[in-house]
């Protein structure tokens, strides 16, 4: 199994093997699943009180499905954990965090000192996604 | 012949191996036989050269000739800039791709 | 027009900081070429044919006279002297070092400029009408929105990695001059019964080899939901489009297989769901935008008549002048296309020339047209001799804006490493074939599109006569075709029959000026004659 190289949680990591999104809805017990590029993250919805973790599957970085399930798992209120897997690069890292990622098991171990760089590269950011807790440049501009 | 082209990392320049290195002349070309596959694994591992690959070309009395018209305007340059291709001097030059 | 505040500053400078590091990691080989290439790319660098390639953005195509000036500096420093005008209204360099190209970014950046997102699966710069803020039609001015969807697509974190490019494109007037629904998503603003402004929607449009209209997916979108219903577009199509096909992998393929009623229902099922969300900015932001797209400060006095004296002045300001919404002012456009020359280009001298001029003659304002030409949007009648002299002391005052030598090319095989066949000597042939003035005059408005590939960066399914560019065994083909438009009458190029070599098309688009010739009725152009006879009878005298 990949480590978890970078994880921005203060519970204690789940562990348990995740299964996939058809199977999950018959394993009344899993507690852990893992979404491919190809999977509705909406699938899940009904069942989100139960899950502690949530892998999203990156088979290639340059596939942003996962991007998309990510923010919909948290718009729905999705409060676990939620675990990027597979080709993760540096220079999306700052990227996935926005869209509600809070852990990252990369293939290949990436570079410390380049992914903290990554980390605190951008101050400001224009969007807000709602997920991720940060107030964007227009809410600055015209703050309430 | 075989013939193997590229670009510089940092310049981007269009480059062609020789046998022994790299350089901005398609004449000084080496034919790479069946051997294009493992000097493009070597010579991008070692950074001295990025997006090679093998072309068809002949050797002519004029030197060595691309087979497809689009290495010849590779190993040329832009035919509406004469001024800018590798035969600034040479208004005959852009016939050569055709 | 646009001025940024000390986030807009921060969000380049950290970009351009972002690339340098990538630059390094790839030169310093912790990047391959396979991991850099999509970073370079959604920073605007390519490789071409013969070497890097830089895109710079002009968003919506609006430049003050620094930044112009700066691009032909640019031209200068970096690269051999000269910049290229594209058809998505940006500039590219041909002959940029990668190991510069951070320094290059870094200048830009100084006069609010970037590379940002000018390529690779994202969204990539917005385009708009080139005339905004000074056409007499406009309902209001389209940049603001425009400039509000560019900050709100910058880096959007969902939307960097999309199954292929989205180009987005936001009109304001009934004539559209920037091929809206030729986009990925066209936006027009609209008045709704009760005279609201709002966005009307189109989306699934494009070229490429799979030319389709967009049709309109919701006629009116309230501004204070734009950037949500924008969000719900793109994530359906984030989530849903094909992925397993490059060229299958346009939001066009999804709207066409889904159909539109289909993408419609999902479109607003997300549109619903993202309406919960607290992500749309405030009116308040669209109006701080608007506020930096006021009119400049016209002299209402100015006087409104021109001496036309001169012949060749009389010429051009027929040709290359079009009526502005405030009397005493005209909008020129400069051709990039003398007879014989590559179409888009142009030298340092004459970027800089035309950044002096907007600078002095048009409230420091020009406009990159999508035709790849440049606009003086708001220049006095009494200044016009003035500005026209000066462009005509530097191969600058062709008088053909839309006709047969106005030609759009792509860059083709002389520089793409993409094109089966050249552009540019072809656009060369027949604008000289076509140098009389009087022949022109006669042919009227008639426009000529070249793209060296399917692609079709050089919107041939948009031309009156379009020019596909093959490779047929080795040699360069080309493919005729008919009857396409890009504005308010949208419609696809119909192919002729049998490609031509280079010299055979020359020819068969002279035949297919004197078939319209002889068959025009009163004022009909080209287009308007061929849609009224058909295909046929071109066809017997270019086949016969």
């Amino acid at each position: 199994m990949v480590e978890v190289q970078f994880r921005f949680r203060d519970d204690e990591a789940v562990n348990d093997p995740a299964v996939t999104v058809d199977s999950f809805a018959d394993q009344s017990n899993a507690t852990a699943v893992r979404i491919e590029p190809g999977d509705d993250a909406r699938a899940l919805l009904p069942a989100l009180d139960r899950i502690a973790l949530v892998e999203v599957n990156f088979p290639a970085w340059t596939d942003g499905r996962g991007y998309s399930s990510a923010r919909i798992l948290r718009e729905a209120g999705y409060a676990g954990e939620l675990r990027a897997v597979g080709d993760v690069v540096i220079d999306m890292l700052g990227h996935l965090r926005r869209c509600g990622f809070d852990a990252f098991a990369p293939d290949k171990p990436l570079n410390e000192a380049d992914a903290s760089a990554a980390w605190s590269r951008w101050d400001n950011v224009y969007q807000a996604t709602a997920v991720d807790g940060r107030q964007p440049i227009w809410a600055k501009r015209h703050p309430a | 012949m075989k013939i193997l082209t590229g670009n510089d990392l940092k310049s981007g320049a269009v480059v062609w191996w020789t046998g022994v290195g790299w350089s901005l002349d398609v004449n000084d070309s080496a034919d790479v036989g069946d051997h294009g596959a493992a000097i493009i694994a070597r010579e991008e591992g070692a950074q001295n050269v990025f997006a090679a690959y093998v072309v068809d070309g002949a050797r002519t009395d004029e030197g060595v000739r691309p087979s497809h018209i689009k290495e010849r305007i590779r190993a040329l340059g832009p035919t509406v800039r004469p001024d800018l291709t590798l035969k600034p001097s040479d208004p005959e030059a852009v016939n050569w791709v055709i | 027009m646009y001025k940024y505040d000390e986030y807009d500053h921060q969000m380049v400078a950290t970009r351009v900081e972002e690339f340098r590091d990538q630059v390094r990691r790839r030169i310093s080989g912790e990047l391959t070429e396979d991991q850099f290439k999509p970073l370079r790319l959604q920073n605007g660098l390519y490789l071409q044919l013969h070497a890097y390639m830089l895109r710079v953005a002009i968003p919506y195509g609006t430049l003050s006279g620094a930044q112009m000036h700066l691009l032909g500096d640019i031209a200068d420093k970096y690269d051999r002297g000269y910049g290229h005008f594209t058809t998505r209204q940006n500039i590219q360099y041909n002959w940029i070092k990668l190991d510069q190209t951070p320094d290059a970014l870094a200048e830009l950046a100084t006069v609010e400029m970037h590379a940002i997102q000018t390529s690779g699966n994202c969204i990539r710069n917005i385009s708009s009408d080139q005339f905004a803020g000074a056409a007499a039609d406009e309902i209001v001015d389209p940049r603001p929105y425009a400039e509000l969807l560019r900050q709100w697509s910058s880096f959007h974190p969902e939307f960097l990695v999309l199954p292929r490019k989205f180009k987005i494109c936001v009109i304001a007037s009934e004539t559209d001059r920037a091929a809206m629904r030729l986009h990925d998503i066209g936006i027009k603003i609209v008045r709704n019964d009760a005279g609201e402004l709002g966005a009307q929607f189109y989306a699934g449009g494009g070229m490429g080899r799979t030319p389709m209209i967009a049709p309109m997916i919701r006629d009116f979108v309230p501004l204070d939901q734009l950037i949500t219903f924008s969000e719900a577009c793109l994530r359906v199509y984030n989530r849903y489009g094909r992925r397993d096909n490059k060229y299958k992998a346009r939001i066009k393929i999804l709207v066409h297989e889904l159909g539109r009623d289909e993408y419609v229902r999902q479109v607003e099922e997300e549109f619903a769901h993202l309406l919960t969300q607290p992500i749309e900015p405030p009116l308040a932001e669209l109006e701080r935008i608007r506020a930096h797209f006021t009119d400049p400060a016209f002299d209402p006095s100015a006087p409104d008549d021109l001496d036309l004296s001169d012949p060749d002045f009389r010429l051009w300001v027929e040709r290359n002048t079009t009526a502005h919404k405030q009397p005493g002012y005209v909008i020129a456009t400069i051709s990039l296309k003398p007879i014989g020359g590559i179409p888009g280009d142009a030298s340092a001298d004459q970027i800089r020339l035309m950044a002096q001029l907007g600078r002095d003659y048009s409230f420091d304002e020009l406009r990159v047209t999508h035709a790849q030409n440049i606009v003086l949007p708001h220049v006095r009648k009494a200044d016009l001799h003035t500005v026209w002299q000066a462009l005509d002391g530097a191969g600058l005052a062709t008088p053909n804006l839309d006709m047969v030598g106005d030609i759009i090319a792509c860059p083709g095989l002389d520089y793409c490493s993409l094109a089966n066949a050249r552009s540019i000597p072809l656009a060369q042939k027949i604008s000289q074939r076509f140098a009389s003035p009087e022949k022109q005059a006669e042919i009227g408005e008639l426009k000529v599109k070249i793209s060296g590939c399917i692609n079709a960066c050089g919107h041939h399914h948009a031309g009156h006569i379009g020019i596909l560019g093959v490779d047929k065994k080795g040699l360069e083909n080309y493919q005729l075709s008919f009857g396409g438009s890009e504005g308010a009458d949208t419609s696809l190029a119909r192919i002729t029959g049998p490609g031509f070599t280079e010299d055979g098309v020359v020819d068969a688009v002279e035949k297919a000026t004197q078939v319209y010739l002889a068959n025009k009725q009163g004022e009909e152009r080209f287009l308007d004659t061929y849609r009224r006879i058909g295909m046929d009878p071109f066809k017997e005298a270019i086949y016969g």
